[in-house]
């Protein structure tokens, strides 16, 4: 019941949240200069022309009449047309949206295998010059954008040493027998392993590029509270039972250590999928990054305000999501 | 022959002072000896090189920890931890900190038994609910199904003596077992170590700073100044007539709560100069 309880509210929250995200980024990109109507028509079109376009588009009307006719639209499930591509805005979105969400998800796991180890093997190997190395790759890794690790791993996996691809979601050439477009999740389920691999080979470059900020600022994170933990009395009294080393890490420290950790990830996931955006623009890769940027350079209000409408909706289902894990991790929430 | 026997033992700070100097002291099985002494004497350290938990930062010089005859600290660590697990137990200071909070209490008394001795997990089971009831704890099956947190500090240090007590130990350190409790559980406390200690035969080094501790739960005591042994002997002696003069102004300081007229007495400066120079003199020993 307390469960439902957490959901219900959070769905209020998150309507009132979202709300506010759409008042803004409507008047925004309504205020600041430039308007789609000049990037359609050819130079030195008349301002009868000017004025039959906006009518059509309604952007003749004030910023409240908008909103309310966009809005209106928005409860009926109907986001508008892209003014670009002329394609309903929902459909464009939502067929973008998975690719997304695969590349944001892959990189998230690697960055929380690749910042678990290493916090792992830096306590493990606390006191160490090793430590010493592993808390100096964290702190470069962590110094670097993630667009820049694009650009290094580019140059070094795709074209000095080509063993990735480093443009695009999958080989154009190849028969797609899919039915959605979760290509990483749905070659699994079909069993076709070839395309998968072909998949994978496209997205390790900019999901490893997304993640290896991410696993530093984790593998920081986790290694202090993994410290922290083992000077604890618990972890004391599980040596003198006979325990070794890696038993009293994963076993007494860990779970305990977890908890903050996931907190940061929750947060640094949004953040991660904000990155997406560059990251899928360098890499030519057909997710709602790309969209996004072509969006905002073409003027597309309704596609921009779907998509910032989209993103700000994954960001709230994301922290939904961490704090229910954190309430099931920590034993002493789970009652309170 | 005594159980444990310490014999020349010199800890130190790594590129630091000296924490404990030539430390001997024998502990015989089912005895319970005491080490007391001001905070910093040493007394807990002693207690965790026997447990090989001294911290990173401390280093052992020189000296001799044997158990039943066998030097634990010529031991390969790993076989070292193994036969400790088996044959020593802990009881911690604190009970708030001592059981992991991710954890349910059952596998925290359980742990040892089957992941170190390879019981079977029933046995194990078993043995934790009959120890839970010997500590008396009421409904050991839920108590076992329970998170640290959702119980109070006297059950939880009830919980820490059972699992000390789990594996039968030959040795057991109590470090300071009743100073985070309440005056009213400390009673209570004390007198079911005594009780587990005695219905069990096991050693105890039991680490306090509290003489009226001593003098109900102990035979021996070692009396700490600076990691230097002042004074061991068995416990009618010292109450009786201690020997070396800070033990004497150690026992004068302790309070007397039966007499209200009583005030308390520090340790005269006379006596910190005196047992100073003893230890400036070990030293110079040492060095030279």
């Amino acid at each position: 019941m307390q469960l439902l309880q957490t959901i219900f509210l959070r769905l209020i929250t998150t309507a009132v949240t979202l709300f506010g995200v759409a008042v803004i980024v409507f008047v925004v990109i309504r205020i600041v200069p430039g308007n789609p109507i000049a990037m359609m028509l050819p130079p030195g079109a008349t301002e009868a022309d000017i004025a039959r376009l906006s009518a059509l588009y309604g952007l003749d009307k004030s910023i409240p009449e908008q909103f309310a006719i966009w809005s209106g639209g928005v409860l009926r499930g109907d986001f508008g047309t892209s003014i670009t591509t002329r394609q309903p805005v929902l459909g464009l979105v939502l067929g973008r949206l998975p690719a997304t969400l695969e590349l944001a998800i892959m990189a998230l796991v690697m960055a929380v295998l690749i910042g678990g180890v290493m916090a792992l093997t830096g306590t493990r190997l606390r006191g160490t010059r090793s430590e010493g190395a592993i808390d100096v790759a964290n702190g470069m890794a962590l110094s670097i954008p993630d667009f820049l690790w694009g650009l290094v791993l580019i140059l070094a996996f795709g074209v000095l040493l080509p063993v990735f691809h480093i443009s695009g979601r999958i080989t154009p050439s190849l028969q797609l027998p899919f039915s959605t477009n979760f290509y990483l999740f749905e070659s699994l389920v079909r069993l076709r392993f070839d395309l998968w691999a072909d998949i994978v080979s496209h997205m390790f470059l900019p999901a490893l590029a997304l993640a290896i900020p991410l696993s530093a600022v984790i593998g920081q994170l986790l290694k202090q509270s993994l410290k922290e933990t083992m000077h604890l009395d618990y972890v004391t009294l599980s040596r003198t039972k006979g325990y070794g080393e890696n038993h009293v890490i994963l076993h007494e420290a860990l779970p305990n250590a977890i908890l903050p950790t996931l907190t940061l990830i929750g947060v640094q996931f949004t953040f991660l999928i904000g990155g997406t955006v560059i990251i899928e623009r360098l890499f030519s890769y057909e997710g709602l990054g790309n969209l996004a940027i072509d969006a905002v350079i073409n003027r597309d209000l309704p596609l921009i305000q779907g998509i910032v409408i989209l993103f700000a909706a994954i960001f709230t289902v994301v922290n939904l999501v961490v704090d229910l894990l954190y309430a099931t991790l920590n034993p002493r929430l789970r009652h309170a | 022959m005594s159980y444990l026997s310490i014999r020349d033992l010199e800890l130190r700070l790594k590129g630091g002072g000296r924490l404990l100097r030539r430390v001997s002291l024998e502990v015989a099985r089912g005895e319970v000896h005491g080490l007391v002494g001001e905070s910093g004497a040493g007394k807990s350290m002693i207690g965790k090189a026997v447990l090989g938990t001294l911290p990173r930062s401390v280093e052992i010089v020189s000296g001799q920890i044997l158990l039943d005859g066998t030097d634990v600290l010529a031991m390969h660590p790993a076989a070292r931890r193994r036969l400790i697990g088996a044959t020593c137990a802990l009881i911690p200071q604190d009970p708030l900190t001592a059981l992991n909070p991710a954890h349910r209490v059952g596998p925290q008394i359980t742990d040892r038994l089957v992941d170190i001795l390879r019981w079977p997990r029933a046995k194990a089971e078993a043995r934790a609910r009959e120890l839970l009831a010997e500590v008396q704890i009421a409904e050991p099956e839920r108590v076992m199904r329970s998170y640290p947190h959702e119980l109070s500090g006297g059950m939880r240090q009830r919980i820490l003596i059972a699992s000390a007590f789990a594996a039968e130990p030959k040795l057991i350190v109590a470090d300071e077992p009743t100073t985070a409790l309440d005056v009213t559980v400390q009673k209570q406390i004390l007198k079911l170590i005594k009780a587990m200690q005695e219905r069990h035969g096991t050693a105890l080094l039991f680490v306090t700073h509290d003489l009226g501790v001593v003098s109900k739960i102990c035979q021996r005591l070692s009396v700490l100044y600076a990691g230097m042994v002042v004074e061991d002997t068995d416990v009618r002696t010292f109450f009786r007539a201690p020997r070396h003069p800070y033990s004497r102004a150690l026992l004068a300081a302790t309070p007397k709560y039966t007499d209200p007229t009583h005030s308390l007495t520090p340790v005269p400066e006379a006596v910190i100069a005196t047992v100073r120079a003893e230890v400036a003199e070990a030293d110079r020993r040492a060095g030279a």
